[in-house]
């Protein structure tokens, strides 16, 4: 059986960069940093006193009443999935809604609802409770409030694989489309967790950078001084379409969605595999999914964190892979680390570079490690003509996902 | 021992605060849910925000029975 084409046909984002895809993109190309210190009086305990917070509130967007009966991971999912819609043109398009699906996961949710109405409950006891706190803090809230604006009926979907959620949405999306359950599918991932539990947790495992006196510069992918992930906001979503369905309609085609790869390490928890033989495997299988020739991968926007250990192994895993070809950038670098949303963002940042024909850069990579053997669009972005393109995403819990790209 | 015109203007506060109800439409004949397009969850927030402001316990039970804004106020002038 020959498996449909899939392909982009809209794409929105919410980050730290910007508000919006445009102004994540240019401030992107221009290398830009969203890092900034974290004013708030609950950062003054903590070892990391630094952040990539939403470039625009979501209050600026979404009115006063429905955003307090929303988690914060919510609301910017929301206002993706809203960009990703109107960019598509799908909402003029006469669509079948039982031929629509969702798929958007978090890594860790709502946790700020959970949180706060935690707070409420101890101060002032169980009836102040908030009724929307269960709708609030639900791993599936964003995907279902997505479903529910576009009246989605082909099944809503909540992937849940830490990092590498937001790229597995992507891959499940594919999949939905393939298997004939549905033509489009809205899919993405959403975080917003600058609280200082979720903050607190990562820097006892020491997974975070405390370079609280330079945070633009925090997050360094392959650099020597790199000492641990940013943690960042935000949401990105894209719009999947069955090929000859969006032929049919006149879409504008960002890039096809060729294949995905999703493999396991069985290894450790947190730790990802040292010469990334899991992460290795699903580079081959998106690969041969997609069938697409490694030579014809010649870019790659990496999962590269800024952590000591995982970056490297990355670079194992893409030169047994794809070989040393490909040029790499780590737009974490600019926009910290989206957890649940990485993926979803990446895999936007991947396309346009297709569009564009531009790698967007890896800002802070002064002094690269030994182990970077390959080549970085370091501090500036570069032009290249990309016929194909990888995006990485790894999750604690030994998740591996990797989508490819190619030019429509 | 508030009047029924400072709950009618107390429950408005609150209906625009918890489900962006204009207070300008809140007069005691209104129907929460048909009138007032008060949905069940924000419901339960008006009852708690309601004890609050009021000092009244509005027992689960007795919520069913508040279909407009005047069973409201004339249960809270009752019971505060």
């Amino acid at each position: 059986m020959t498996k449909p084409d899939v392909v982009v046909t809209g794409i929105g984002a919410t980050t730290p960069l910007g508000g919006n895809v445009a102004s994540t993109w240019d401030a992107m190309l221009a290398g830009r940093s969203g890092v900034s210190k974290l004013t708030q009086e609950w950062a003054d305990q903590l070892t990391v006193k630094i952040a990539a917070q939403l470039a625009v509130e979501p209050s600026e967007v979404i009115d006063r009443v429905r955003l307090r009966r929303l988690d914060r991971s919510e609301a910017v999912a929301l206002i993706a999935a809203a960009e990703a819609w109107a960019d598509s043109g799908l909402a003029d398009a006469g669509l079948d809604r039982e031929r629509l699906g969702v798929v958007v996961g978090s890594g860790i949710g709502g946790a700020q609802t959970l949180l706060a109405q935690d707070d409420i409950l101890e101060a002032s006891g169980a009836r102040r409770v908030s009724p929307h706190t269960v709708p609030m803090l639900m791993p599936n809230g964003p995907a279902a409030f997505v479903g529910l604006e576009y009246g989605a009926q082909a099944g809503v979907h909540a992937p849940t694989s830490a990092c590498a959620t937001g790229a597995e949405a992507v891959a499940w999306g594919l999949d939905m489309i393939r298997s004939g359950r549905a033509d489009v599918v809205i899919a993405g991932g959403t975080e917003a967790v600058i609280h200082p539990l979720p903050i607190a947790g990562f820097a006892s495992m020491r997974a975070m950078s405390t370079r609280n006196d330079d945070p633009e510069r925090a997050s360094r992918p392959w650099d020597k001084g790199r000492d641990g992930f940013v943690l960042g906001e935000g949401a990105g979503i894209l719009i999947l379409e069955r090929a000859d369905h969006a032929a049919a309609r006149g879409a504008r085609i960002y890039a096809r969605l060729a294949g995905a790869g999703m493999t396991s390490d069985g290894y450790d928890i947190v730790q990802p595999h040292p010469e990334g033989t899991g992460a290795a495997k699903a580079i081959a299988k998106a690969l041969r999914d997609a069938d697409v020739a490694k030579a014809d991968v010649v870019h790659v926007n990496a999962h590269a964190t800024s952590t000591p250990v995982g970056d490297i192994a990355e670079i194992a895993a893409l030169r047994s892979a794809l070989g040393d070809h490909p040029v790499l950038t780590a737009t974490k670098s600019m926009t910290g680390h989206l957890l649940g949303a990485a993926g979803a963002l990446e895999s936007i940042a991947t396309i346009l570079a297709i569009r564009d024909s531009v790698v967007p850069p890896t800002i802070n990579l002064d002094d690269p490690d030994d182990a970077l053997t390959m080549d970085v669009a370091a501090h500036k972005a570069r032009p290249l003509q990309i016929a194909a393109a990888l995006n990485n995403s790894f999750g604690f819990g030994g998740h591996n996902v990797a989508l490819l790209f190619t030019r429509p | 021992m508030a009047t029924r015109e400072e709950v009618v203007t107390g429950l408005a506060e609150i209906l625009e605060e918890v489900a962006g109800v204009n207070p300008d439409d809140v007069s005691e004949e209104k129907s929460f849910t048909e009138d007032l397009d008060v949905d069940s969850l924000s419901m339960v927030e008006v009852v708690v925000a309601a004890e609050e402001k009021f000092g009244a316990k509005i027992p689960d039970d007795e919520v069913q029975n508040l279909k407009t804004v005047g069973d409201a106020v004339s249960f809270i002038v009752a019971n505060s």
